[in-house]
């Protein structure tokens, strides 16, 4: 499952390729939505983790534009569901993740983010 | 007791490609459930399975700490054994995010130190350095098992991985067997990344003599 919390933990690994080489650009997605429990215990904890610009950049190129451009300070429990939906309920089922840095392809088919590299590629 | 997942939706011909839940599976279940007070404790945010194969092992984990508490990240090489694992999840109502890599490469970047489980099943029997290297190579069942020298050459590869992963206070699972060298790995960990570790179960299945290792960070 490419959800956008996975989304924002994943950088590309192309020899070579370490600065300006996250977040992964989407195109040509398919997205699914399926309902998660709510737990603001694990999203209270797992906000430091979040590249914030990262995670709204990625939401608008799924047409999700729910989430407001700074963290808010308050915490509150609206925010908390928002941003329940954006980082946990939105799957990206097929598509392709493009790094901004060297451009390489990463295809998603099923859910699954393919980002092995080719014996050449690899640092 | 916790129920090991359910598994009744993998096949016959999903088995052909995917390493089935065996000895060494199931003593690391027992090793997490013996530590299962534990694991609840210790508020874990992300937990992290590298070659996570049928998805059995972080179903499981997620029946302890709770499917909504963690973001159970797993890994495969076997493209075959990401589609098992996210169904194994689907079957058990645990979100199981999989990612197509080798070990741990694409995560590092941005998990540097904030893994809080790491769980490791790695190919450990003792193969040639090349029928090894071919088994990561062929991304089929081959990989879930050739190890190499010692048994040893996957693993090796992820231990600086897991050092810059692991959280302050997290804890990386081993499954090992005696010809790995098991104290020869335990005091390795501690000299070269500042890791104790404790061998927390041990059983004999058939000819093979199978161990989980606990490492944690010395503070």
């Amino acid at each position: 499952m490419v959800r956008l919390i996975t989304h924002n933990l994943l950088a590309c690994h192309v020899k070579g390729c370490t600065a300006n080489n996250f977040p992964l650009e989407f195109k040509d997605v398919q997205v699914v939505l399926r309902e998660s429990e709510f737990n603001p215990d694990f999203l209270r904890g797992f906000i430091p983790k979040i590249d914030w610009a990262a995670l709204t950049g990625a939401a608008r190129q799924l047409g999700d534009t729910s989430l407001p451009d700074q963290l808010p300070e308050m915490l509150d429990d609206d925010f908390l569901k928002t941003l329940h939906h954006v980082l946990l309920e939105i799957h990206v089922e097929e598509g392709i993740m493009i790094c901004p840095n060297c451009k390489h392809n990463y295809h998603i088919a099923n859910g699954i983010p393919n980002m092995l590299l080719a014996e050449h590629e690899i640092g | 007791m916790i129920p090991t997942p359910d598994l009744s939706h993998l096949r016959a011909e999903d088995y052909e490609h995917v390493y089935e839940p065996a000895e060494d599976t199931f003593i690391l279940l027992d090793a997490l459930e013996q530590d299962a007070e534990e694991l609840t404790s210790m508020r874990a945010l992300v937990s992290l399975e590298i070659g996570s194969g049928s998805g059995c092992v972080s179903s499981f984990l997620s029946s302890i700490i709770g499917p909504s508490a963690v973001l159970y990240l797993c890994t495969d090489i076997n493209p075959r054994a990401c589609d098992c694992s996210t169904a194994t999840g689907r079957q058990n109502k645990v979100p199981l995010e999989l990612v197509n890599t080798s070990l741990a490469d694409n995560l590092l970047a941005r998990l540097h130190k904030s893994v809080d489980i790491v769980l490791f099943n790695p190919p450990y029997v003792p193969t040639v350095h090349h029928e090894a290297s071919v088994a990561q190579v062929n991304r089929d069942i081959g990989g879930s098992w050739a190890g190499g020298h010692d048994g040893m050459q996957i693993t090796d590869r992820f231990f600086p991985q897991v050092d810059s992963l692991l959280a302050p206070h997290g804890r990386f699972y081993l499954v090992a067997v005696a010809q790995n060298n098991i104290p020869h790995i335990q005091q390795r960990m501690q000299q070269d990344y500042g890791m104790g570790s404790k061998v927390v179960l041990q059983r004999r299945a058939g000819r093979e003599h199978l161990s989980v290792i606990r490492f944690m960070r010395i503070r």
